[in-house]
């Protein structure tokens, strides 16, 4: 009995929390794809540096706040700094869509126009980025490293494996948990939020009802680069802070909204999930888990790992092309394509 | 004049004329019917009147007003809905939704406006919370009636309401229009089913070419012998 | 108002003249090569973009395809390496492709839940028996002098050779992807080959018993002469005194000049193949069906079937650039490989030349490959004036001379965008079959 608790435990510690904060995370950054897809019809490739600028404020502004002795106490400062990183995202979003893509939108121009225009856009805010901090790792998490330490964990249970749930870990699935909700409310309940669906259900009805598109995908923008942001935000408190990391992300991203079904909302956060934890449940070295499932003093060859973490970018791939070939539409029905 | 009056409309997409000097007009609480064969301009003339099409000569007043010049968009604020061919529900948003979107530019209180839209169509208001998409092609006609009806419009237009449905629900839906004249809304529609929609029209427009062949009264265009034989199949 | 083309060449030389006279001759020889290899890598994709309208963004990966094949055709093999696991990884490698004839066998006669099964049954089995075979044998070639191999080597041939294979491997590659992917829209194709390109860059870096991994394999035997032997060859130095340079300094040149010339062969031959692809009736078949996919289908061209050639042989001439990446930096460093660098760029070059215009790929390999190397020096030229108000070891000065060179990640994108913007066609257009049809 003892020992199928701890394989729990230790399932849990390694690959379950883990999962549901890096999930949260992969949805956060899925749902700005997503939206950007429905609303204004094509991929944005610039959606990873986005997130890049926008933590890169958050950072400025907690190192600002660190300096002249603000903090947050037993969270990281950086929740502080949030909304100014937030409001910096915004801002250079909105002077994107100004000067970029609004002379596409009013010429009609093919998705796969704006789709070069976003690499464009890429490489810009991936030149400011560096260009501001650096391309280097940082670390701007402070407060309190853990809300339950292993060691204490197991002093409380007196089992053998741990369970530690660092604060980032923590602090992601409450923040995702919340801005999801408040998402969720908007979009349903609100009337710009309904403006927004029916524009992107069928743009011409919706021209014809008299919403105003400017106005829809202004508000679309505001809210994929708070997306953005607290999507970068919470990844760079829970692991690092590193540019290229970023730009990175916006595969599994991509896959997490595809799979899920590109365009509708609740499929990002199902395809971050299932992204998050293909990857971790995949990499994960199984020995030690089977061990205590396994008889009295057996042990298996090797690690049991299926495939080397190094692959994890492979997992989402797989996953992907996967559920192109058997249901092209994603989990949920998105955009048919 | 009448409450509708679109006078001499000639135009078309960039390219070669559509519309030749045609002409539309419906009065309040009338129901007027274009109809003509396949290419005869019947969709663009309703266009023209709608501002979707850019008019190199004639005028458009709705209610007196001069409107030539207004964009669709503003032409619902003055008053038209339009019902398009297709694609003209929200499929993904329930009908309530759908109701709702179509009083987006509403600023008052349209809690009345939606208990007549239900009223008049009772089955939207038993499936007010299932998305439109999944409704009956009838069903789904009825939604886009409705949705355009949320801005309170002087004057309804509706682009072949009847495409693809059956013959009964095509009946019930002219019906359910006649009720609508019924509350002292102008009504335009363009159809195919020329006979039927004779049947229930005040007046009929008959064009060829984009051009005004016969206008005359439902009744009085469905005894036209000439009618008849070309139009209405004998 | 556009410059004629042979113009707009022209500049570009006097461009890669004036680093040679203000820099050095190295220097803009240097450029030159990468501007060559740059070139055909744009004309690859410009095949694929311009020709048929494929959103390709797993550049990166074809090119890293074609390096492997260059490393793999050129290191010699190691004996010791192939004794401790070469039979094994062979076998293992059959192993692989008698679990998936078992897989396919089985889903061709069987039925319902038992296929599902027995699908799933042989895969799983397969893995672990794959594994099994592979694990140790991979260990122990990579215990094989660790330090310096690992590894099992190439073939030992002639570097030059390995531009062909380097194009074969990526044709390959890219006929599977093609299969998997050219069905979809092309914001998916876009995603399908970004991912790709990310897994085979992680397999270059992880697989060390094929490429050693972020250990790299330098010292690749060269295509040219060495310096060093240039300069102890009578010929040479007699050479070098008739035109009055020092031999050392000419060693390094003419090796670059070399590089160059082969270069230029592998681009005008690429050039003038696509060309008269272009022009060939296939060329137009392949335009129509980009301009007019449904009208193209109607007419009973089979269009998934032709954008899977073009795909192909796009793939191909970024594998064979690729190779000819790997050959002149003399190394596989499979930890270089970086999406911005491989594939965006590369995506900017077609762009700003022309797509759709084999001539516009090449001035934008050019160009843009000019303006990366040279956007380095430039941003800190700028940042040295800008920041001359500031005091002398003042620490924004120092971060703003020190950030300069991700100042060129910024121009491309700028560029890229006016270019999209105001000139969409490119430096030199597209032509079209009638003017002013």
């Amino acid at each position: 009995m003892e020992d199928i608790l701890n394989a729990i435990v230790l399932l849990s510690n390694f690959v379950i929390v883990p999962g549901l904060a890096y999930g949260a995370q992969l949805a956060l950054g899925a749902l700005g794809v997503t939206l950007i897809y429905a609303v204004l019809r094509f991929s944005n490739f610039a959606h990873g540096d986005l997130m890049a600028f926008g933590t890169m404020a958050v950072i400025l502004v907690t190192w600002t706040f660190q300096s002249v002795g603000i903090s947050a106490g037993p969270v990281p400062t950086a929740l502080l700094a949030l909304p100014f990183g937030i409001l910096a995202a915004i801002g250079i979003s909105l002077l994107f869509d100004r000067s970029v893509y609004k002379f596409y939108r009013t010429k009609k121009s093919p998705p796969v126009v704006f789709v070069i225009a976003s690499v464009g856009v890429m490489f810009m805010l991936n030149g400011i980025v560096r260009f501001i901090i650096g391309p280097g790792d940082q670390n701007f998490s402070d407060g309190g490293r853990f809300l339950i330490k292993a060691r204490e964990f197991k002093e409380m249970t007196g089992l053998n494996e741990g369970l530690a749930i660092k604060t980032s870990q923590g602090i992601t699935i409450i923040v995702a948990f919340l801005v999801m909700i408040a998402l969720f409310w908007f979009l349903q309940k609100s009337r710009t939020g309904k403006a927004m669906r029916a524009y992107s259900d069928n743009e011409d009805l919706a021209l014809l009802s008299g919403i105003n598109p400017d106005r829809v995908v202004l508000y679309t923008w505001i809210i994929a680069a708070a997306l953005a942001t607290i999507a970068g935000t919470l990844y760079g408190l829970d692991k690092s802070f590193k540019p290229f990391t970023y730009f990175q992300l916006l595969l599994p991203i991509f896959a997490a909204a595809i799979v899920g079904g590109i365009g509708n909302p609740l499929g990002a956060i199902a395809g971050g999930f299932v992204i998050a934890f293909s990857e971790v449940t995949v990499t994960y070295a199984y020995k030690k888990f089977l061990i205590y499932l396994g008889p009295e003093g057996w042990a298996p060859d090797g690690l049991v790992q299926l495939l080397s973490t190094d692959y994890k970018f492979a997992v989402s791939f797989v996953i992907l092309v996967l559920v192109l070939l058997i249901r092209p539409t994603g989990i949920f029905k998105g955009k048919v394509i | 004049m009448k409450y509708l009056t679109a006078e001499n409309m000639t135009g078309g997409y960039g390219g070669a004329d559509i519309l030749h000097s045609c002409t539309i007009t419906v009065e309040e609480g009338e129901i007027a019917v274009i109809v003509g064969p396949n290419g005869a301009g019947k969709s663009t003339a309703m266009k023209a009147v709608f501002g979707m099409l850019p008019l190199r000569e004639g005028r458009v007043t709705l209610g007196g007003e001069d409107i030539t010049h207004l964009t669709p968009q503003d032409r619902v604020r003055a008053g038209m809905g339009f019902v398009p061919q297709t694609n003209n529900v929200f499929a993904s948003m329930t009908v309530q939704e759908n109701l709702e979107m179509g009083a987006y530019i509403r600023e008052d209180d349209f809690a009345d406006t939606m208990a007549q839209v239900f009223d008049l169509f009772p089955i939207l208001k038993e499936k007010r919370n299932q998305p439109a998409g999944e409704l009956s092609g009838g069903q789904r006609q009825q939604v886009a009636v409705g949705r355009a009806l949320m801005t309170r419009p002087k004057l309804l237009m509706l682009d072949e309401p009847t495409a693809g449905v059956s013959p009964i629900v095509m009946d019930e839906l002219f019906d359910r229009i006649l009720e609508v004249a019924a509350t002292g809304i102008a009504i335009l529609m363009v159809e195919q089913n020329a006979r039927q929609a004779l049947n229930i029209a005040d007046h009929g427009f008959v064009l060829v070419q984009g051009q005004n062949r016969f206008t005359d009264t439902g009744a009085a265009l469905m005894a036209d012998p000439d009618v008849r034989k070309s139009f209405l199949g004998g | 108002m556009k410059l004629p083309v042979p113009a707009q060449f022209a500049i570009m030389g006097l461009l890669l003249v004036l680093v040679g006279i203000f820099q050095s001759w190295s220097v803009a020889l240097a450029i030159l090569n990468l501007c060559l290899i740059s070139s055909v890598m744009a004309l690859g994709v410009n095949i694929q973009w311009g020709y048929a309208g494929l959103f390709n963004v797993g550049i990166m990966g074809f090119a890293a395809l074609g390096g492997v094949g260059a490393m793999l055709v050129s290191v010699p093999p190691v004996r010791e390496a192939w004794a401790a696991g070469g039979l094994q990884v062979i076998g293992s490698g059959l192993l692989v492709l008698a679990v998936i004839a078992a897989v396919v066998f089985a889903r061709r006669t069987l039925e319902g839940r038992t296929r599902s099964l027995a699908t799933v049954a042989l895969v799983a089995g397969g893995y672990f028996l794959v594994r099994a075979v592979f694990d140790p044998a991979v260990d122990a070639i990579e215990a094989v002098d660790p330090a310096k191999s690992g590894f099992l080597g190439g073939l030992g041939l002639p570097i030059i050779f390995s531009w062909g294979i380097g194009g074969v491997f990526a044709a390959g590659a890219a006929w599977v992807v093609g299969k998997i992917a050219l069905g979809l829209r092309s914001d998916y194709l876009a995603i399908a080959t970004l991912g790709i390109s990310e897994i085979i860059i992680a397999i270059l870096k992880n697989e060390d018993w094929l490429t050693r991994g972020v250990k790299n394999v330098s010292g690749l035997p060269r295509p040219v002469p060495l310096e060093i032997n240039l300069i102890q060859s009578p010929w040479f130095t007699d050479l070098s005194a008739r035109i009055g340079a020092d031999p050392v300094a000419f060693a390094g040149i003419f090796v670059k000049l070399c590089y160059a010339a082969l270069f230029t062969i592998v681009l005008l031959a690429i050039l003038w193949l696509s060309q008269r692809a272009l022009h060939s009736p296939w060329g137009r078949m392949m335009r129509a069906i980009r301009d007019n996919r449904d009208a193209a289908e109607a007419m009973g061209k089979d269009v998934t079937k032709r954008h899977l050639q073009t795909f192909v042989l796009g793939s191909a001439v970024v594998g064979i650039a690729g190779a000819m990446l790997v050959t002149i930096d003399g190394q596989f460093t499979p930890g270089t490989y970086n999406p911005l660098r491989y594939t965006f760029l590369i995506w900017v070059m077609v762009i700003v030349g022309g797509s759709g215009n084999n001539y516009g790929s090449v001035l934008g390999g050019f160009l843009i490959w000019f303006l990366w190397i040279q956007a380095e020096p430039a941003g800190l030229w700028l940042m040295n004036v800008l920041t001359m108000p500031l005091a002398e070891g003042s620490a924004l000065k120092a971060h703003l001379l020190q950030a300069a060179p991700h100042l060129r990640l910024f121009l491309m994108g700028l560029i890229l965008l006016l270019v999209l913007r105001f000139s969409p066609r490119g430096l030199i257009p597209e032509e079209t079959g009638r003017k002013a049809a």
